[in-house]
């Protein structure tokens, strides 16, 4: 499974980048950490003529926390979130997302950038940055804008990132002490992609009623997505027992569980309805294995 | 369309100056071009992780790394982990004792893992080095030996750390 | 003959002699040989699997810079040569055997079409891209109703039913037309292999001027493979060395005769350059061998107070599109480990082996018996809970009783005589593990629903045979230096035969490890062997050593006598030097010096014939926990207890049962070779195909008995490679069933994922509504 015929560069800034980029046009393909990209060259399933190695471009790396989120630089690794001494304080959710992300020597490579351009259906971030609501910041000839994480992800490996045009942060909205949230994800084993992963949080008002509820799936047939309807049905609501239990029967309604040799259709319809459930109930302190009181 | 690229690195504490092709991968360059053949290829797509090397101090896949980004880079491989006087190392002489290798293929690959978590967390617990583990695959073992040498050589890399501190 | 085990070496837990190259990366694989001027292989395979081949469009490919040959069936000499048969030689196969290249059709995905040589791996690649395949596609043949669809593998056959075996023993229509109670139940193992962390490998270096063939890579049967390919190559078999190097690990896949083991040496001889190919993973996965795709329907009479009267058995092996040289092994073996360690005098047994359109079938690590196993515990607890006996007291009532050692099974396959299990004592480490598992302790727990899941124990017993015969060899020599080296028949896979080899060679010479080198490597040291497969390499590997040592023994005094000019009678051998009882002594230095140069070393060959392999068995228990929402199964403790007779290495024992328990862990939970109804393969990664890792199987433990010596051997010594996986599906099967009873949900298939479990259970809820 050797690697296909392929030349190689490594632009020092990212103007250069950019420049080598609107050159090379469909010849060429960026490669930060490389985790996803390379397995697909060694199965032949891309064949770029040339790499254009962002790995050196230190504009795109670093963690930043402030009053107004988290803002992550795309080359990002991580493990540079699972080592950020206050991120998992910032943003718990994302925070628990990365924990299950691939494997030690990967998540020293894959980068925050790689894995949202790669937008793969089962993969975490992807998720998360629609999940939360990130912003995308991306760097062009005509120079940075932003856009919205519903305009930037697509669907399964599709992004709205034009081809000459490069990540260069993904910006997390500011994260409230007091929000309540959950992640539950299930895998076939540890650092596998998901077969189903949830992530719910929300804010509380003054009645213990949920505020602005978002809820991720993975596991759904058109990749990551919010499931508005369960949205819909949590907010203003106290989350008790019998609410997720409806909001689980609802998730299962509301989804398109995709399929694979892995997983048929109507086990992952479960599965996803499991998630949700046990992501509400940790998010609202329940044990779903013990009895109502 | 490939072509070489000049790149020098230091390997084992060794500097090469080397040219490596852009198609190749460092685990193949490693392997064919320095003949550092301790270094294993069980998959090239990135599970296995019997190709484990240390890059800047950092366990990586070397089947997922062009040859040309270890340009600069400072690498230790599993014949870079002896100690200065060539004898075996802490985490060596664990695994020899508790048996936790068989045909030998993965353990390269398993000792540059244990190297690099034990030299950067040197209290990891168990549940910490069965995680970081978790990345390198052993069809012979079934793991428990492997845990055992680690754990036991633990407490060599725990009394370097304090000592430096 | 001195005492087996007097000087403290066997039976000692000893450090490994070869850990040192492989701690230091100084091991040597195949893929680490380097010789000056080779060349490097890929090969074509079908990406279709059954169809007559049109053409292949290579001239592409040939254009190519750095290409230097491709070799497809047109340059083969006629006939093309086929994979002879190395076990279960019967001529009913014959028809299916493999040619070492496809000609007319293809009939898996993953047969070769043809090989590349070019200047590295990346252009031979480059290569194989370039090639037009037509291929005109014809029905596949996928399920075990194989001859249902009107489409054939072999048309000259005109069926896909390669082999129909029957065995009897007493009257079992009797049996069942009186039993008080039967019950009947269809079984599936599934399609899954070993998947060594290396792949296959070779290394071929033709010497054109005197004909000769160096060929590197070679593992567990060489010999055997050395014959093969002398005469497929029409040459004498000394002028083929088939050397092993070190190996990434057997299982039971590695070493046998593969399509390549012809191809690359031929490719060798065509570019008249040495020739090396390694197999990628992906080939890996479609080109060596599967096993354990094996069903069965088995039948079982019982009297009301769980006495088993009688058992009937329709086995079915899925062989894949080819027999290769061991693939018959698996169903027969299947068949004839049904009745495992239990008094049933009524049995009836058929087997199958079918052909289907996908990769062929062989040996893999307790072949036949991981799936028989599964088979008939599961039936066994399905009985027990009709009869509402405890499942432990039903084995307990028909546990073969030491007092009935030896029992014959009779002739339960087509091919091997008789089937006797030796010694044993079945009980003691039946109750032993029941002990260990605490299985009274966990009655009140069993099938309970706490914290959300639902938590069960099972058990199994086993019989599992080793040491096959006929024979192996061993050779000793006395070096310049006075060191021994001692060349074996056996095969290095992993198993420290370095180490244990040397144990016995030294308690059987009263000489320290470091006396000795082991020497497996090359098939020009040793006239002939056998070979590492099935438990072996101790067993009768071990006890040629223990013969050539006794031989060696016997010339050193030889030699020593006519150097002194002593009597043989006045002289021993002790502490490395040969005394006479007038206190003279010479040592072994000085005994290599006195050869004169016309004479060569010191050397004797040593033999162990056997008949009959010798049986282990032993007891699995498992404790699970089952989550009904989705499917996951934790295993919270499981413990392995088999009788090996005698542990030569302890340590290296232990290894070797906890080895082969995760690895059946994996054949039960995560690893499946997955065919769609095109017969196109979609696990061909390491991204699809899963295999346990260090965060899977945290609990678990083995006791190795030494209860009952083998009477075959010098040693003692049972079979201790492959016990520790043959009972794990059986084992987990019944754990999951005892977790699940209250639902109704009984696992009757493998591999008992996620969601397989989540379906029996929801099938079951479904059911029942």
């Amino acid at each position: 499974m050797k690697l296909p015929d392929v030349d190689y560069i490594r632009p020092k800034t990212l103007k250069e980048a950019l420049d080598l980029l609107s050159a090379h046009g469909d010849d060429a393909k960026l490669i930060a950490g490389g985790q996803s990209l390379m397995p697909m060259l060694a199965f032949r399933l891309l064949a770029p003529k040339i790499l254009i190695d962002i790995g050196g471009l230190s504009e795109l790396r670093g963690i930043e926390i402030t009053d107004t989120g988290v803002r992550l630089g795309a080359r990002t690794t991580w493990h540079d979130i699972e080592r950020h001494p206050s991120l998992k304080t910032a943003h718990p959710l994302l925070a628990a997302a990365i924990a299950h992300v691939a494997h030690y020597q990967i998540r020293n490579r894959g980068t925050a950038g790689g894995s949202l351009a790669h937008c793969d259906p089962v993969a975490e971030f992807p998720t998360m940055v629609l999940t939360c609501e990130a912003e995308v910041v991306v760097a062009g000839q005509d120079g940075e804008r932003v856009m919205i994480a519903s305009d930037f992800v697509l669907g399964p490996m599709t992004t709205a990132l034009p081809a000459d045009e490069i990540i260069t942060a993904i910006r997390f909205p500011v994260w409230p002490k007091a929000r309540r949230w959950g992640f539950e994800e299930f895998a076939r084993r540890r650092g596998d992609f998901a077969m189903a992963a949830a992530a719910i949080f929300y804010d509380l008002d003054g009645e213990q009623r949920a505020v602005d509820p978002h809820m991720g799936i993975i596991g759904d047939a058109d990749g990551a997505r919010r499931l508005t309807e369960v949205e819909d049905l949590l907010a203003g609501q106290r989350i008790t027992r019998t609410l997720i239990a409806e909001a689980r029967a609802l998730a299962e309604r509301s989804t398109t569980p995709s399929e694979d040799i892995h997983a048929p259709a109507p086990y992952r319809r479960a599965l996803i309805g499991t998630m949700v459930e046990r992501a509400l109930a940790a998010s609202a302190g329940i044990n779903l294995a013990t009895a109502a009181a | 369309m490939s072509r070489k690229i000049d790149i020098s690195l230091t390997v084992n504490g060794r500097r090469h100056a080397h040219a490596a092709d852009t198609r190749t991968t460092f685990a193949d360059f490693l392997r064919d071009d320095l003949r550092l053949t301790g270094t294993h290829v069980g998959c090239e797509h990135g599970v296995c992780g019997a190709c484990t090397v240390i890059v800047n101090g950092e366990a990586v896949r070397s089947c997922l790394m062009l040859a040309p980004q270890a340009d600069g880079a400072t690498v230790v491989t599993i014949e870079g982990l002896c100690e200065p006087d060539g004898e075996l190392g802490p985490l060596q002489r664990a695994f020899r004792k508790h048996h936790a290798l068989q045909c030998g293929f993965c353990t390269p690959g398993i000792l540059t893992t244990a190297h690099a978590l034990l030299t950067q967390e040197p209290d990891a617990d168990e549940a910490r080095i069965r995680e970081v583990l978790s990345g390198n695959i052993c069809r012979c073992t079934g793991y428990v030996t492997i845990i055992q040498a680690i754990l036991e050589a633990r407490e060599s890399y725990r009394s370097k750390a304090s000592a430096q501190s | 003959m001195t005492p087996v085990g007097s000087g403290g070496l066997i039976g000692a837990s000893i450090e490994r002699v070869e850990d040192q190259r492989f701690l230091t990366g100084r091991g040597q694989y195949v893929a680490d040989l380097d010789i000056p001027g080779a060349l490097h292989a890929a090969v074509l395979r079908s990406p279709v699997a059954h169809g007559r081949i049109v053409s292949l469009g290579l001239d592409a490919a040939r254009a190519l810079p750095g290409v230097h040959a491709i070799v497809t069936a047109a340059d083969i000499p006629r006939p093309i040569p086929t994979i002879p048969l190395r076990l279960v030689p019967l001529p009913e196969f014959d028809p299916y055997l493999q040619p070492i290249i496809a000609a007319d059709k293809v009939r898996y995905v993953g047969e070769p079409l043809a090989v590349i040589v070019a200047d590295s791996r990346s252009i031979a690649e480059d290569a194989l891209d370039l090639i037009e395949i037509d291929i005109e596609s014809l029905p596949p043949v996928g399920d075990k109703d194989v001859d249902e669809g009107g489409s054939f593998l072999f048309e000259e056959t005109g069926t896909n039913v390669a082999l129909r075996f029957h065995a009897r023993s007493g009257d079992p229509d009797k049996a069942f037309a009186e039993a008080a109670y039967t019950r009947k139940e269809t079984f599936r193992s599934h399609r899954h292999t070993a998947a060594p962390m290396e792949t296959r490998g070779l290394l071929a270096q033709w010497d054109a001027s005197g004909q000769k063939l160096k060929l590197y890579g070679a593992a567990k049967v060489p010999y055997f493979n050395r014959r093969a390919l002398s005469r497929m190559m029409n040459l004498p078999e000394e002028n083929l060395d088939l050397i092993e190097v070190d190996v990434g690990g057997g299982f039971g896949v590695r070493g046998e005769f593969y399509p390549e083991d012809y191809l690359i040496p031929f490719a060798s001889r065509v570019v008249g350059r040495p020739v090396k190919w390694i197999e990628d993973r992906r080939e890996h996965l479609m080109a060596t061998n599967h096993s354990r795709d094996v069903g069965a329907t088995v039948e079982i009479a019982c009297a009301l107070d769980g006495t088993i009267t009688g058992l009937r058995g329709d086995v079915f092996g899925d062989m894949g599109a080819y027999i290769r040289t061991n693939g018959g092994v698996v169903p027969t073996a299947a068949g004839m480990f049904l009745q495992g360690p239990y008094r049933i005098a009524n049995v009836d047994i058929t087997v199958l082996a079918l052909m289907t359109n996908k990769t062929p079938v062989g040996t893999y690590r307790g072949p036949g018996r991981f799936e028989a196993n599964f088979f008939r515990e599961r039936l066994f607890d399905m009985v027990a809970a009709d009869l509402k006996i405890d499942p432990a007291e039903f084995r307990r009532i028909n546990l073969i009783r030491e007092d009935e050692l030896p029992y014959s099974i009779g002739k339960r396959t087509p091919h091997l005589p008789e089937a006797v299990y030796d010694t044993g004592d079945y009980h003691t480490a039946f109750e032993r593990c029941l002990t260990e598992i605490d299985w009274q302790g966990k009655a009140a727990i069993q099938g309970k629903l706490i914290d959300g899941r639902y938590h069960g124990v099972g058990i199994a017993s086993f019989v599992e045979n080793g040491g096959a015969g006929p024979k192996e060899t061993s050779r000793f020599v006395l070096e310049k230096d006075g060191s021994i080296s001692v060349a074996t028949g056996s095969s290095l896979l992993g198993q420290g035969l370095e180490t244990t080899l040397a144990q016995i060679a030294g308690d059987a010479l009263g000489l320290p490890l470091t006396a000795f080198r082991i020497d497996h490597r090359s098939t020009s040291r040793l006239a002939d062997g056998l070979g590492s497969y099935h438990g072996r390499s101790i067993i009768v590997g071990g006890s040629a050593v223990i013969d050539g040592a006794e031989k060696f023994r016997t010339a050193l005094i030889e030699a020593a006598a006519n150097l002194l000019g002593r009597p043989n009678s006045e002289l021993r051998f002790e502490n490395g030097l040969v005394i006479s009882e007038t206190g003279a002594s010479i040592s072994l230095t000085e005994i290599a010096a006195s050869r004169r140069p016309d004479e060569g070393p010191l050397a004797v060959d040593g033999i162990f014939r056997v008949n009959n392999p010798t049986y282990s068995y032993g007891t699995h228990a498992a404790y699970v926990a089952v989550d009904p929402d989705t499917g996951r199964v934790e295993l919270l403790d499981y413990v392995a207890v088999e009788d090996v007779g005698r542990a030569i290495n302890p340590m290296i024992v232990s290894g070797q049962a906890i080895g082969a328990l995760v690895q059946g862990l994996g054949g039960v939970f995560l690893d499946h070779l997955i065919y769609d109804d095109q017969c196109q393969l979609l696990t061909a990664s390491f991204a699809d195909y899963l295999m346990p890792t260090a965060t899977d199987f945290p609990s678990l433990r083995s006791v190795a008995l030494e209860l009952r010596l083998s009477p075959t051997n010098p040693l003692g010594a049972k079979s201790a490679g492959e016990g520790g996986m043959v009972p794990v599906a059986a084992t987990i099967g019944n754990a999951v069933g005892a977790a699940l009873r209250s639902l109704g949900a009984q696992p009757r298939a493998l591999p008992l994922s996620p969601p397989t479990i989540w379906s029996l259970i929801h099938e079951e809820k479904e059911r029942t509504q």
